[in-house]
């Protein structure tokens, strides 16, 4: 099958590929661009582990045709951090033992990320709605729901 | 082997499904992509719309066009559809509602298609274009209906009437997960009130039927009364016309049958659970 030539912006950079026509910008990321930040989970849109931002929206990468991402902007979990620097919601994770295996980890962040560049000071139930498309099967929440919340209320916030 | 088309207008996406029996449309593709990743969907060509009037919002006055590709994210940024957010949220976690398409939505069997339960207790008119030429409108109840033959049909929007009252909209959705399981069912209720009698009840159901469905039992039983106890009570009583409840991983036939007079009832009686 021919390759279709595809364009955007990720995480801050133009990146190029040939994608088949009807793959997925999960596949795209992670075969051809190498950002193995999304992960695949179910391909199904249940678990929310391939997460990431088009245009500064929460999209479920598996469920994305990659050709309908022309010209758009991509971010994932792999941007987060200016160079040594983690973002807060990365730092806040570590300090709140947010992560067990971290399957979920890069689709929590994405999706938390989300929530906090609109609602720098969400309340408890607005994280919870944030979160609420992607499965933990390890820390029961409570930890990453308080890393969140931590991160929220940190200085660095602005700044990332 | 799948294809993927990029159509610039709707017209160009119409002729091709009218034409191509193995054309698939693809909204947000969160139900067609669950196909191609599963390997179900492994033939014809996936149409991919990019013309704008397919996500366009016409929300300014009494009535309100929807483009089949606007999405749930979408109505939930837009103030003048405050009266569709409950039913715009009920879908999915934000990713979700991100991609699931109005479009979509119609065609998500059950247990999903809770933003359809909304549009046809608002009397929503389905805009249906058959290959090239402009589309027509149909009555929602009856595209559902059809739903299983208008597999090659585009719907371009979806037209309604804004309620003169937002407050006398109603809508419901009963799941064990929250906030966001699947529904074991829906309820989404019009009761405008004149002289504080119901005139022109409109209720539906979702996950009570192979579709969304109307209760007209219901509509019945509360026209032309005040919400009382007794009207409530009659309106529980003929709640369970003309449902036909699957079994599925969600919730058995037996017990939706059982909880939905019951949220019926709560609903009507403006509790807020
Ligand atoms: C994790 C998850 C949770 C979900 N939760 C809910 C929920 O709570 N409630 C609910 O109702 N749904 C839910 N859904 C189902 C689904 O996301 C929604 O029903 C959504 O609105 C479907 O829209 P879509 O644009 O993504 O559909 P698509 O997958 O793009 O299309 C679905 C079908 O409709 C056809 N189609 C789409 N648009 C058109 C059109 N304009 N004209 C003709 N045919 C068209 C397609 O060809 C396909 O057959 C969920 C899905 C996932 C993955
Ligand atoms: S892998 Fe995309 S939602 Fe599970
Ligand atoms: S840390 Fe293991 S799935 Fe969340």
């Amino acid at each position: 099958m021919a390759k279709i030539p595809v364009q955007f912006r990720l995480n801050g950079t133009d990146r190029a590929a040939f994608v088949d026509a009807p793959e997925t910008l999960l596949n795209t990321l992670r075969r051809s661009l190498g950002d193995f930040a999304p992960k695949y989970g179910c391909g199904q849109g249940a678990c929310g582990v391939c997460t990431v931002l088009i245009d500064g929206e929460p999209h479920l990468s598996c469920l994305t045709l990659s050709i309908a991402c022309e010209g758009r902007q991509v971010e994932t979990a792999s941007g987060m951090a200016s160079g040594p620097e983690l973002h807060p919601l990365q730092a806040q994770f570590m300090e709140h033992f947010a992560a067990q295996c971290g399957f979920c980890t890069p689709g929590m962040l994405t999706a938390a990320r989300s929530l906090l560049d609109k609602n720098p000071n969400p309340t408890r139930d607005e994280v919870i709605e944030a979160i609420s498309g992607n499965i933990c099967r390890c820390t029961g929440y409570e930890p990453i729901v308080a890393a969140i919340l931590a991160a929220a209320g940190s200085p660095g916030l602005r700044r990332a | 082997m799948l294809d993927v088309r990029s159509c610039a207008t709707l017209s160009e996406a119409a002729g091709i499904l009218s034409g191509d029996r193995q054309a698939v449309l693809i909204g947000g593709g969160t139900l067609v992509m669950r196909d191609v990743n599963e390997g179900r969907l492994t033939e014809g060509t996936l149409l991919h719309v990019t013309d704008p009037a397919f996500r366009r919002i016409e929300a300014g006055g009494g009535r309100i066009e929807l483009g089949a590709g606007v999405t749930m994210g979408m109505i939930l940024a837009n103030r003048e559809l405050a009266f569709l957010h409950p039913a715009a949220r009920a879908i999915g976690g934000p990713a979700v509602r991100n991609m699931a398409s109005v479009g979509g939505n119609l065609f998500a069997p059950a247990p999903y298609g809770d933003f359809t339960v909304a549009l046809l207790a608002l009397d929503a008119q389905v805009v249906v274009q058959a290959g090239f030429g402009s589309g027509r409108a149909t009555p929602l109840e009856e595209f559902l209906a059809a739903r299983e033959r208008s597999g090659s049909a585009l719907v371009t929007s979806v037209q309604l009437s804004r309620p003169a009252n937002p407050g006398d909209f109603h809508f419901r959705k009963i799941s064990r997960v929250k906030p966001k399981g699947i529904s074991v069912l829906s309820i989404a209720a019009h009761l405008p009130l004149t002289g504080g009698r119901v005139a022109q009840a409109r209720l539906a159901y979702g996950a009570m039927a192979p579709t969304p469905i109307r209760a007209r039992g219901v509509e019945r039983a509360l026209e032309g009364k005040s919400l009382d106890a007794g009207a409530i009570q009659a309106a529980k009583q003929a709640a369970l016309e003309g449902c036909r409840p699957a079994t599925d991983a969600i919730a058995s036939e037996w017990y939706r049958r059982e909880v939905l007079p019951v949220h019926l009832g709560r609903l009507l009686a403006g509790n807020s659970r």
